[in-house]
Order: structure tokens, then C-alpha cells, then sequence
């Protein structure tokens, strides 16, 4: 219809068509993204999950700049140590006299870092061998999977610490890089079961029907329209990481004592449960226990405003 | 005629010969955005042992009516905002929930459209209707399965005594629609509403089942609320319809003057875009644009947009749903919600008469 | 109205089903030589996998052996019911799903021997609407992309020529060129088919296959897409493969007819033929079984018994005569049972596969509708 000749005719044929053009409501035009959006600002525990979320992000970047104290320093020794909160002290102090304000907002640096970090080395991974093993089939699908079989059915907890003790070294790279290497597989398998089932979708078909490549096939139009299970996946590791590194930690197998992190804030409070001072304790644990209930709101935002069939 | 005319809201109930009268029904859904009036003023009724067919396209509030009438409508999102719902006497909208249960499934039965996911895949199909004869009859399991074997063979059904002890998957869609049938008849209900009963079946099968519907019906005598987007269907296998457009009924009557005579433009359309009406090679009759928005309906009449006819008063006053004027003696009891169809001394506005019909946009759209 | 199109409808009946096209015989061809689609013998059987150890028991008989052409410009309708393979046929013709055996030559080439990189050329010429406007659309997608998709595959590497392309492809089917920017959610049933033909018809092709294109349509928009795509062929020539279970809107569109049960075409016929003089039983209660709209039509149904058999183990000889009614009426004879009825020339552009073709009227089929009627009140009353 592109050719000359015929230039007058779509405008003839279009208005005697009639489509729906004169009685056709304006129809807001909005993206895939800004209607995600819309649908996820309705959904009031994900807001909230999600100003939690970033007020702790801007905490831990900010954070350790305008902080009252130095985390680490251990005061002048004539102050005594295991003061319950106060003005001075929003959160009190630890049996050494360094605030625990301070280290609350200090550890939000390294934990969410690891859970964040972590998240996008398991997403990217993930993707990959799901899409890989998806779009490949046969022998290389056998073989990805059953190497997921295998992660999933090790010991979990057993390989992190292990692993945390002979890699980790207390660092918070080698830390990321295990939790990430070892949360990938759910990804992966997520990945994968859309991408079968999609494969047979119509518009996939329809894609393949007009000359369209296998590669862009699986990368145009089967991922963009798995990514939403998969981002709310993600966000579950994330929580997931947070926690774990504070397990971790507590067990004295993750960031070494020189650093802060929530778990290792946790980890040296320990002596609060027999001295009594509940501050000590009590605060870092809340930072992890908010902050990973605020991520998994913003999870259950993700997976109603990310699923297209969701009504407006 | 005034007895064919449904009585007006607060009247008391409608006479012994009614056996189902629904006034000025209205159920909206309250959904994110706002309000969506799925049913927005139907009115209907059904003599006893007659057929009456609904008929609209997708989303002009059919099934909700169906649902209304049956108070299968979860509340929220949905509410039944007004109306009255006479059934045997009793104001169904009026009923407790106890009592309801006592209508449902007993004096008023129902099948689906998809009879697949409408049984449950784990029992047998006796235990199934047995199980709807005993909610409602207090017999021993024993005489329920007898009445499940009766109402399978009075359905069709080959050997049922064997089919009693069968599972849903495996049975063809057919088998399972004839099941479903047998399900709602186990009762005797006074009225069967059928929503869609055919839609997902084959042609052949769908002959079948409603030549065993309209057999059925004639047979035991029930009532039938028959509700489809086919008008062929429609045409044979009941006595009355209603044509339903964007929530409301706008034409009511026996199936020949709504059929042969149509007097809303939008039954008039539908009945012309029909392939089979049109003879090959020429161009099919087209209703223009698409059904309106349920957040932003027209004030007037809700065909209006879409209307080929569409004049003065139509854009800002709902016509009345009544006698189209002028009446003859053949459109007795008929209704129809079109300005056209009323006296111009009683229209709003001042009278005038469009001429442009389809005839003329047809040959425009040529 | 534009300058191509005639004042009048005849135009279509001269394009359509002109002298040009000598329907019905395999060997058809059209004055420029031979047809434009020629399916030869196409099979498609899914095999079944049973048992622990997953092997091969046996074979669901999608398409089996089917065989016929189609020239240039030329409708032929497909119907069936479900599971007797009309859309596995749709899509085997079109090499989305790989033939068991068979061949599909378009314009003389076999699709079969074409390289991937070819096949993918080719899809230019041979393309499909799909009956789902909901799940045919990549809701991730603007239409831009979605009707250029074919575009890019085939080559089209300026965003500016495909943009221009995309945009009259939507005006051509009667939307706004605005809407390139839009995605599927912001369109009703009708406009998302209209993209779906946008996407097709953007790579100008030859052949469509419409699998179900109006099935999941109202009424009322099913008229203005029927409309649409038959002023698309009388513009652009396209040849349809219209697959549909509607018999009323097949005998709209279509110049020749294919009916198909259980995997086989049992009888192929111009469109007069086919709906004034059928000669297959099956066929005869298909078209009975239409519900008529208009109430005076009141005539005695023949109804068919049973329930299709199912693909994976079809009868014996002719697959159709466990629900026959005229192996019924003429006394059961074995040799239904037994043999396999062919396609075979029943008269000039009517082939049949049934052996007792000659013995069927419509006579004989109002007798076995009244016939079938009386047996029916009986069995009911014994029941």
C-alpha cells in the first residue's frame, strides 16, 4: 500500500472502514511502565514498603556522612558504656560506649549492599542460564537444569558458611559474589518455566509467522514479558540476602569485626540478652526486620502492577 | 396488553401466571476506577413454562442479570444497587441468605457455559448430582443415585448406570454439557437459566444439545432463561427475547416481531451484520464503532453514538422502554427504548425525524 | 472511496471468482501458470509419549494427508469442528509447525526444501491472522514495534521507512497513525484484530491464512473485520485461507470450501456447490446444524449423533461412519467399515470422499432428519 498509486487510498479506505475512529473514546496513552506504576501506587503497603525501602537507601549513603559518631571508635573510657537511649544517644550506646544510632546507620551500608548486590549477580545469572536453557532446548537444557537440580538440593546453609569462612574473609565482595552465586538457580528455573510456556503463546507464533530470528524471539519477546515473576523473585532474594548475611554474621562467618553491618551489630550485641541493655540489640534487629518486610510489600506491589492481565 | 407490560417498581407482586419478573434491576461493580453499571435497568419477565432469550454482545450485562437473579454476585466488588427480582411470589432480593440457598439449585437452576470447569474433577458425576438432589431432598443417597441415573438417561445420556460412576474427564465436552443439563433438571426446577449453553460446543454438538433443551423444556414444563450472543439460537429454541445493549433492555417481544420486525436500531443492526443475511459479494452491514465506555455512558441513549438514526432527543434523554408508536395489531406486547418509537408530541425537544438509515450508510460505506 | 475500487460490488465477483480460476481440481491452475499455494499430501501427526520411559505409543492424526490449491486472489473457506485439524493445518501450511510429510509449494517454491534463512524470506509472502486478539499482540510491545517486527525480520532497516509503513498499514485497516505509539491494552477486541491484520498485510503478501480471524468477535465487529479483509483482497489481491467453524461467514467469504473431519478433507467443492448440492453426509448435518436468525426458517434438523472421535484413534475406512446417517439409512453397509473412502471428482469443481456420494440429495437428508426425528421421540420415551 506503500506504492504510489495507491498513496490516495488508505485515507478514502480508513474513514469508509469506519473503524472506530468517530466514536472512539480518547484513550489515555500510557507505557507498559507508567501503567505498572499506576497500578503499583494504588497498592498502600507497597508505598509505604517502598518509602521505607528508600529512606533506608538514603541512610546508607548519606548515612555514615552526617552521622553523629564514629561507629568504630570506641570512646574516651571515662564515659561508661551501656547507656539506655536518650537525647545523646537516640538508640543508646553498646557495652564500650559507641552509639548504636550509629551503627544502625552505618551497617545499613554493607547490608544492603550485600542484599542488593547479591540480587543483581543471582538476576543476571539467572536470566541468562533460564533464557540460555529456554531457548536452546535439548541437551543444553538437560544439562543447565540438572545443574540447578544439584544447587537446589546441596545443604544451602551448610555451603554459605563453609564458604563464607574459606572465601568471604570478612570482606564484602567475596560475600556478595557466594550469596549471589547461590541464589541464582530459583531465578533460573523461573526464567525457564516462562519461557515454555510463552513459546506457545500467539503472539510468539505470530512473531516467527512474519521471519523473526529464534535470538530475538527469546530476547524481544519472550523475556520482556517473563520479567515481571522474575523481578518480584528478585526482590524475595534480596530480602532473603539481608537476612542471611545477618545470620551469617551472627555466627561470626560473615563481615569481619572491623566493619558494620547489621548483622555484625547484632552479632556483638550478643552479651545484651545476659546484661539487659535491649537497646543494644533491639535496634539493629528492627532495621533488618523492617527493612525486609518493607521489601517484600514492595515485592507483592510488583507482582500485581507487573502482571498485564491486572486490571487498570 | 397492560398484563404483558412489566409492573412498575413497589407494585406488589405480579400475577400467578408470572413466574419470574425482574423491575428495573440495577447491579454495578465498584471497581478501582470507579463504577462500572453492568446492569443498569433491565426489566423482563417470564410466564410460566414460556422460554425467553437474552440477547447481547460481550459485556452488555447478560450473565450478570443471570447472576443477580440467582444472588450469585459477590458483593464487593459488585452490589445490587435497585430493583425488585419476583420469582414464584417472593422478592428474591428480599430473601436471606438461608433462604436463597433453598431457592438456588431447587426452584431455580442454572448451567454454565464452560461445563469443564463447572464439575468437580473429583467425583464421580453420580456423586455429583446426587449431591445436588440431596441438598435440596431429604432422600437416602441410594434414591439420589437413582434419580442421577434417571435424569442422565432423561438427558440422552447412554448408559448411565455405568456413566454414574464415571469422572468428568471422561466424558467429551458434549457428555459433560448433557451432565450439567441432568444436574440442573435433578430437581425439578420451575425455572432453567442457561447461560451460554452452547458457545463452547461444535456446531453438531450444539445441535444437539438444544434440540435436548428445547425437548426438555416442553417436556417437564420449566421455565427457561436462555442467555446467548447468538440470535440463531434465539430464533430456535425460544418463544420471547430480550435484546440487551450496555446494561439496559432495549427491546422486548415475541421472537417473530423482534426478529422479523426489529424495532430498536441496534437489534436492526445486529440482525444485518448477520453474514448469512447477506447475499456474497456485497458489503455486510456494520454497526459502527464499539460498545461505549462503562465509566463514561452516553447521557441520552446509550446507542446513540452508534446509531444510524440518532436525532434530536436521543443525545440527551433516555428513551422509554415501551409500545412502539405506532402500533399495530401485530406488535402487541412488544417493547421497544427508541425516541423514533414514540409519539413526537410526547418526545423531548423539539420533534424531528432523521431519514438517514442503514440502507443509506451502507451504500455511503460502499 | 478511492479510484481503484469499482462503484460497484461487481468488481469482486471479476477478481474473485473470475474464469481465471478453475476451482476444485488439483491440477488448477491460473492464466499466469500455476497456482499460487499447492499443498500436496500434507501430514502432521504429534506423536504421544507414554509410560515411564517416555517412548513413542502411538500418534494424535492432526492432518492426514490433505492435498489441494489454491491460485491467486482466491477465498477458500476451511471448516470443522474442533480437533479435526483445520488449524494444524493452517499452521503446518505455513512451516510453523514442520510437516511429517507432505509438501506446501508457494509460487512453485517447496517450503520444505527452502534454508531457514529462506524459510524466514519467504514468511514475507505467506502470512497469518491469528483468532485471539488478546494473546496474538506482544502486550510488552507499541504497535509501532509490533506491526514492524515483520519489517525488521525482512530487512527493512531505516526506523523512518518502517515508521512510514507501519503507519499506512494501520490506516489501510482503519486506525489512526497515532496509534503506533500505543500497546495492545489501549485497543478493544475489534482494533487489536485490526493490528493483527496490520501486521500481516505490512509485508504485502500474497497468501493469508485467517485462522478463526472473527471467531472471538461480537457480532457487530465481526462485520467490520469481514468487511475490512475482503476490501483488503479486492486492493491487494490477497489469497485467504479463511479456517473457520462458522459455515454462515465461510459462505460469505469464501470462492471454494474445504470441509475437514478428523484430520481429512472429506469433501472440497466452489461455494454454490458446496452449500445448494453437498454430497458428504458430514457435510449435510453441518450445515443443518446451523441456527438460523430468522424464526420463519423452521426447518427439521438433522441431528448427528455421538461425539467426534477422537484424532489419536480414528475409525477404521471412513472415519465419518460411526456417526453416518447415511450408513444408517442404507442399511450399514461393510464397506464404510472397511475401506477408505478417497477424495474423488464428483462433477466438475466438487470432489467428495464418500462412497455413497451419488446416493445423497437433498432429499434423502430431509427423509433422515424426519426419519431420525421419530426415532429420537421413541428412544426418549422408552428413557
Amino acid at each position: 500500500m506503500a506504492t504510489d498509486g495507491q498513496a490516495a487510498a488508505p485515507v478514502a479506505a480508513a474513514a469508509d472502514r469506519g473503524a472506530d475512529s468517530d466514536v472512539e473514546v480518547a484513550l489515555e496513552s500510557l507505557g507498559q511502565w507508567q501503567l505498572a506504576w499506576r497500578r503499583f501506587k494504588r497498592h498502600r503497603l507497597a508505598m509505604a514498603g517502598l518509602a521505607i525501602f528508600l529512606l533506608m537507601i538514603v541512610v546508607a549513603i548519606v548515612g555514615p556522612i552526617v552521622a553523629p559518631y564514629n561507629p568504630l571508635n570506641i570512646p574516651n573510657s571515662k564515659i561508661p558504656g551501656g547507656e539506655p537511649p536518650s537525647l545523646t544517644h537516640l538508640f543508646g550506646t553498646d557495652d564500650v560506649g559507641r552509639d548504636v544510632f550509629t551503627m544502625v546507620i552505618n551497617g545499613a551500608r554493607i547490608s544492603l549492599a550485600i542484599g542488593g548486590f547479591s540480587m543483581l549477580i543471582a538476576g543476571f545469572v539467572g536470566v541468562a542460564v533460564g533464557a540460555i536453557s529456554g531457548y536452546a532446548g535439548g541437551i543444553v537444557d538437560n544439562v543447565l537444569m540438572r545443574v540447578v537440580d544439584v544447587l537446589f538440593a546441596i545443604p544451602f546453609l551448610f555451603v554459605i558458611l563453609v564458604a563464607a569462612r574459606f572465601f568471604g574473609q570478612g570482606q564484602v565482595i567475596p560475600l556478595v559474589l557466594i550469596f549471589g552465586l547461590l541464589s541464582w538457580p530459583l531465578i533460573a528455573r523461573l526464567v525457564r518455566a516462562q519461557y515454555l510456556s510463552l513459546r506457545e503463546a500467539d503472539f510468539v507464533e505470530a512473531a516467527r509467522a512474519v521471519g523473526v530470528g529464534n535470538m530475538r524471539i527469546t530476547f524481544r519477546h519472550i523475556l520482556p514479558n517473563a520479567l515481571g515473576p522474575v523481578i518480584v523473585a528478585m526482590t524475595l532474594i534480596m530480602a532473603g540476602n539481608i537476612v542471611l548475611e545477618a545470620f551469617v554474621s551472627f555466627l561470626n562467618f560473615g563481615i569481619s569485626p572491623d566493619q558494620i553491618s547489621w548483622g555484625n551489630a547484632l552479632s556483638n550485641a550478643q552479651p545484651a540478652l545476659s546484661l539487659g541493655n535491649w537497646w543494644w540489640a533491639f535496634f539493629p534487629g528492627m532495621a533488618i526486620a523492617l527493612t525486609v518486610i518493607a521489601i517484600n510489600f514492595v515485592g507483592d506491589g510488583l507482582r500485581d502492577a507487573l502482571d498485564p492481565r491486572s486490571h487498570l | 396488553m397492560t398484563e404483558e407490560l412489566a409492573g412498575a417498581i413497589g407494585s406488589g407482586p405480579p400475577g400467578p401466571d408470572v413466574l419470574l419478573e425482574v423491575r428495573g434491576l440495577r447491579t454495578h461493580f465498584h471497581v478501582m476506577d470507579g463504577t462500572v453499571p453492568a446492569v443498569d435497568g433491565v426489566d423482563f419477565r417470564i410466564l410460566r413454562g414460556r422460554t425467553l432469550g437474552v440477547v447481547g454482545e460481550s459485556g452488555c450485562g447478560k450473565s450478570v442479570t443471570a447472576l443477580t437473579i440467582m444472588r450469585l454476585i459477590d458483593t464487593p466488588p459488585g452490589e445490587i444497587v435497585a430493583g425488585e427480582i419476583w420469582f414464584d411470589g417472593r422478592d428474591l432480593l428480599r430473601l436471606s441468605d438461608e433462604e436463597m440457598r433453598k431457592v438456588r439449585g431447587n426452584d431455580i437452576a442454572m448451567i454454565f457455559q464452560e461445563p469443564m470447569t463447572s464439575l468437580n474433577p473429583v467425583f464421580t458425576i453420580g456423586d455429583q448430582i446426587a449431591e445436588a438432589v440431596r441438598l435440596h431432598k431429604r432422600v437416602s443417597q441410594r434414591e439420589a443415585l437413582n434419580r442421577a441415573i434417571e435424569t442422565l438417561s432423561l438427558v440422552g445420556i447412554p448408559l448411565p448406570e455405568r456413566r454414574v460412576r464415571q469422572y468428568p474427564h471422561e466424558m467429551s465436552g458434549g457428555m459433560r454439557q448433557r451432565v450439567m443439563i441432568a444436574m440442573a433438571l435433578s430437581c425439578d426446577p420451575k425455572l432453567l437459566i442457561a447461560d451460554e449453553p452452547t458457545t463452547a460446543l461444535d456446531v453438531t454438538i450444539q445441535a444437539q444439545i438444544l434440540e435436548l433443551i428445547k425437548e426438555i423444556q416442553q417436556r417437564t414444563g420449566t421455565a427457561l432463561l436462555l442467555i446467548t450472543h447468538d440470535l440463531g439460537v434465539v430464533a430456535e429454541t425460544v418463544q420471547d427475547v430480550a435484546v440487551m445493549y450496555a446494561g439496559k433492555v432495549v427491546e422486548r417481544g415475541k421472537v417473530d416481531q423482534v426478529l422479523l420486525d426489529p424495532k430498536h436500531p441496534y437489534t436492526e443492526g445486529l440482525l444485518t451484520s448477520i453474514p448469512s443475511h447477506v447475499a456474497r459479494g456485497q458489503r455486510l452491514n456494520v454497526i459502527k464503532g464499539t460498545v461505549p465506555n462503562p465509566f463514561r455512558m452516553p447521557t441520552g441513549c446509550r446507542f446513540e453514538p452508534r446509531c444510524p438514526y440518532a436525532f434530536e432527543p436521543c443525545r440527551s434523554f433516555e428513551p422509554p422502554l415501551e409500545l412502539p408508536y405506532p402500533a399495530s395489531a401485530a406488535d402487541a406486547g412488544r417493547l421497544a427504548a427508541c425516541w423514533r418509537h414514540v409519539a413526537a408530541d410526547r418526545r423531548p425537544g423539539p420533534s424531528a425525524t432523521s431519514h438517514v438509515g442503514f440502507a443509506v450508510s451502507q451504500r455511503i460505506g460502499s | 472511496m478511492s479510484p481503484e475500487m469499482p462503484a460497484d460490488m461487481s468488481g469482486l465477483g471479476a477478481n474473485g471468482r473470475g474464469s481465471a480460476v478453475t476451482p476444485g481440481s488439483p491440477a488448477s491452475t491460473t492464466a499466469a501458470g500455476r497456482p499460487l499455494v499447492e499443498v500436496r499430501d500434507l501430514v502432521k501427526y504429534y506423536p504421544i509419549m507414554g509410560g515411564i520411559l517416555r517412548r513413542h505409543v502411538g500418534d494424535v492424526r492432526a492432518v492426514d494427508g490433505v492435498s489441494f490449491d489454491i491460485a491467486h486472489g482466491e477465498v477458500l473457506g476451511l471448516v470443522g469442528e474442533s480437533g479435526c485439524g483445520k488449524t494444524t493445518l493452517g499452521r503446518t501450511i505455513l512451516y510453523l509447525q514442520q510437516p511429517t510429510s507432505g509438501q506446501v509449494l508457494v509460487d512453485g517454491q517447496d517450503l520444505g526444501k527452502a534454508s531457514a534463512a529462506e524459510l524466514r524470506r519467504l514468511r514475507a509472502k505467506i502470512q497469518i491472522i491469528f483468532q485471539d486478539p488478546y494473546g496474538s499482540l506482544n502486550p510488552r510491545m507499541p504497535v509501532l514495534d509490533i506491526i514492524g517486527e515483520g519489517l525488521v525480520a525482512q530487512g527493512v532497516s531505516s526506523a523512518k521507512i518502517r515508521n512510514k509503513q507501519v503507519e499506512d498499514a494501520l490506516e489501510t485497516v482503519g486506525l489512526r497513525r497515532e496509534y503506533s505509539r500505543r500497546y495492545p491494552h489501549e485497543f478493544s477486541g475489534g482494533q487489536r484484530q485490526r493490528i493483527g491484520i496490520a501486521r500481516a498485510l505490512v509485508l504485502k503478501p500474497d497468501f493469508v491464512v485467517c485462522d478463526e480471524a472473527v471467531s472471538a468477535l461480537d457480532v457487530s465487529i465481526q462485520s467490520q473485520i469481514l468487511n475490512l479483509l475482503l476490501d483488503l483482497r479486492r486492493e491487494f489481491g490477497f489469497a485467504y485461507l479463511f479456517i473457520a467453524h462458522n459455515l454462515s461467514v465461510i459462505e460469505y467469504v469464501s470462492d471454494r470450501v474445504g470441509v475437514m473431519y478428523l484430520g481429512k478433507l472429506v469433501e472440497l467443492g466452489d461455494i454454490e456447490t458446496l452449500y445448494g448440492d453437498p454430497r458428504h453426509p458430514y457435510t449435510i448435518a453441518l450445515l443443518s446444524a446451523i441456527p438460523d436468525a430468522d424464526p420463519r426458517v423452521r426447518r427439521k434438523r438433522l441431528v448427528l449423533k455421538g461425539d467426534v472421535p477422537s484424532p489419536a484413534a480414528p475409525p477404521s475406512g471412513c472415519r465419518f461412519h460411526t456417526r453416518c446417517w447415511l450408513r444408517e439409512k442404507l442399511g450399514n453397509p461393510e464397506r464404510c467399515v472397511v475401506e477408505e473412502p478417497l477424495l474423488a471428482p464428483f462433477a466438475p469443481g466438487h470432489t467428495v470422499a464418500c462412497h455413497y456420494a451419488d446416493q445423497v440429495s437433498a432429499s434423502s437428508a430431509a427423509e433422515a432428519a424426519a426419519a431420525q426425528s421419530a426415532v429420537e421421540t421413541a428412544v426418549a420415551d422408552v428413557g
